[in-house]
């Protein structure tokens, strides 16, 4: 921690070992991925493609990762509007129950995930509504809405106040105003909050194993298999998914530094 | 405000003109609200309902009728104060473990490697990095790798630090492990936030005035981070209290290491005892409530998002 102490080197040491200790897990899945296994997938029995190349010829592993996908997007849609437009109104407008509103926002991030599973069973149960993808979806936008507000909310509250002015002095109507500058300017923040919600939905499993029934969803199916070992058609979905993602966020990352760069030459 | 780590985090608050726009607040709360009405705080309600419950009178199997039985509670918790405890006993160590862990690192990525931001984004990135890849395959890779032929087991047991017949998967340290591992990242962004503000000039004014390198971090370091740290500790320590998965036995966990969630989980998934579940998770959540209401007196509400 003391940088000026422990030398100069302890520190970046420490980071990579740090780095090294969190990755180690996903270089497992990623190199067992290529494993020429049988059944289970527990031992090393040399290198292949075919797992790749015939993912989907694994009972299962397709149809629950497909469902996944459908449970992710549906769920990220309406999280993403419902929590854009709270997180706008708790940045730009004064109201009553302020506090209360917060509170609530953060109660279900707050929330163990056996308690929000167990309570919307329960209430499903009390409701007589067959569990399914329906319910599973319901679950992901309950626990996505409020990541979406507090995301979208910074954005907000960076937002010069000024640009919406001047668009309104030059006769700008509300939505007019609204759609050509402020949707635009909170674009980047939205589409943050809609991949941590995708991201959240595709990974969950506590809350979907207590509202899905029969439906089957990929970390519902890796859970089940565990039992009697993944197969590698699992880490093959696992990685792929990894690198499309990693490959997303470090080409964000890297555009962005290009603009702040051009930004303070220009 | 720790949340918000998850994000594009800016800690700008230049908040544009504050709006008493009645109708348009409305418009844009309501729904949201009325769902997170519906969705969660009936659902809590549904649980307690439930956890009140007895079994039908008129028979059947996982059928049960209203009623105030309070004796539910006393129920789960002398049976299952073991389980109860472990949670959290699980949870304080993994958290206090985590944040060993990752204070170091925030400092590094939030302080030290401030003149980079382009590393910065990417040391990021890999921290958020597993959580892009199913929680369920990281905790089975762990188990692999400490699976009883592993060659770190075999290798400490032939150090003599294991005895021949003793292996880790099963045993509490591998439950801790686990979870340490698995919230590693939830205490990394909150601390790394507040890292990332902390004035350099502070420390230097500290250093010339002749404190020490420790006296500095004690005296100006760890105040000024006391925010990120304390919700670090309530993102990391929530998650790890209700958490099934590690200490299941198909992952890290064997006979002696079940925690609240794998209660909750068997009763209400397997045996139908619903009430119970319920009972249990009450507890579970009046817990956490409380740890969530110290936090917002000191706090505030203002700062919860």
């Amino acid at each position: 921690m003391k940088s000026f102490s422990l030398g100069r080197f302890a520190l970046p040491v420490y980071a990579v070992i740090a780095f090294v200790y969190l990755l180690i897990p996903i270089a497992y899945t990623f190199v067992f991925s290529f494993n020429n296994s049988l059944k289970t997938n527990l031992i090393w029995r040399g290198f292949t493609l075919d797992k790749w190349a015939n993912v989907c010829q694994q009972q299962g592993v397709c149809e629950a990762f497909g469902n996944s996908i459908l449970i992710g997007v549906i769920s990220t849609v309406f999280a993403t509007t419902l929590g854009t437009m709270i997180a706008i109104a708790l940045v730009r407008y004064r109201f009553k129950f302020r506090s209360a509103v917060s509170l609530l926002l953060f109660l279900p991030m707050a929330t163990p995930e056996v308690v929000l599973g167990a309570g919307l069973a329960s209430q499903f149960f009390s409701l007589g509504a067959q569990k399914g993808i329906a319910t599973i979806i319901i679950a992901h936008i309950m626990f996505c809405l409020s990541f979406v507000v507090v995301t979208v909310k910074a954005r907000v509250a960076s937002l010069d106040p000024a640009l919406e002015e001047a668009g309104r002095d030059l006769y700008g109507s509300p939505s007019q105003v609204f759609w050509k500058i402020t949707f635009p300017l909170l674009l980047p923040g939205i589409m943050a909050a809609a991949l941590l919600s995708f991201a959240l939905s595709f990974d969950d499993f506590i809350i979907t194993n207590f509202n899905s029934g029969s439906a089957m969803t990929f970390p519902k199916y890796v859970y089940t298999a565990a039992a009697r070992g993944i197969p590698a058609e699992a880490n093959v979905v696992g990685s792929g998914v990894f690198l499309l993602a990693i490959a997303i966020v470090i080409s964000i990352q890297v555009r962005s530094a290009a603009k702040a760069k051009r930004l303070r030459r220009s | 405000m720790a949340f918000a780590a998850f994000g594009s985090a800016t800690p700008a608050k230049t908040s544009g003109p504050v709006k008493s726009g009645g109708r348009v607040a409305l418009f844009l709360l309501l729904p949201g609200l009325a769902y997170l009405a519906a969705f969660f705080l009936t659902p809590l309600i549904s649980l307690i309902v439930t956890s009140l419950q007895v079994p039908s009178v008129s028979g059947g199997y996982g059928t049960y009728d209203y009623a105030l039985a309070i004796g539910n509670y006393w129920d789960v918790i002398a049976s299952y104060y073991p389980q109860i405890l472990r949670s959290f006993g699980f949870a304080l160590v993994a958290t206090v473990f985590a944040l060993l862990i990752s204070y170091p690192l925030a400092y590094f990525i939030g302080v030290t490697a401030r003149r980079w931001p382009l590393l910065q984004g990417l040391m990021l990135t890999l921290v958020i990095a597993p959580f892009f890849i199913s929680f369920l395959l990281r905790t089975f890779a762990w188990k692999q790798l400490f699976s009883n032929e592993s060659w770190i087991v075999t290798t400490l047991q032939s150090l003599h630090v294991l005895s021949p017949d003793q292996y880790l998967v099963g045993t509490p340290f591998m439950v801790i492990f686990g979870l340490t591992y698995n919230f590693i990242p939830f205490m990394t962004l909150p601390l790394y936030t507040s890292l990332e503000r902390l004035d350099i000039r502070l420390l230097e004014a500290g250093a010339d005035l002749y404190a020490t390198p420790a006296k500095i971090f004690r005296k100006i370091t760890l105040p000024i981070t006391m925010p990120g740290i304390i919700s670090g500790t309530l993102l990391t320590f929530i998650p790890i209290a209700g958490d099934y998965v590690n200490a299941s036995g198909d992952f890290l966990g064997g006979t002696g290491t079940a925690m609240i969630g794998n209660v909750v989980e068997s009763k209400y998934l397997v045996q139908n005892n619903y009430p119970a579940a319920s009972a249990l998770s009450v507890l579970l959540m009046g817990a956490i409530l409380l740890l969530v209401t110290f936090y917002v007196r000191r706090s505030g509400t203002e700062d919860l998002l």
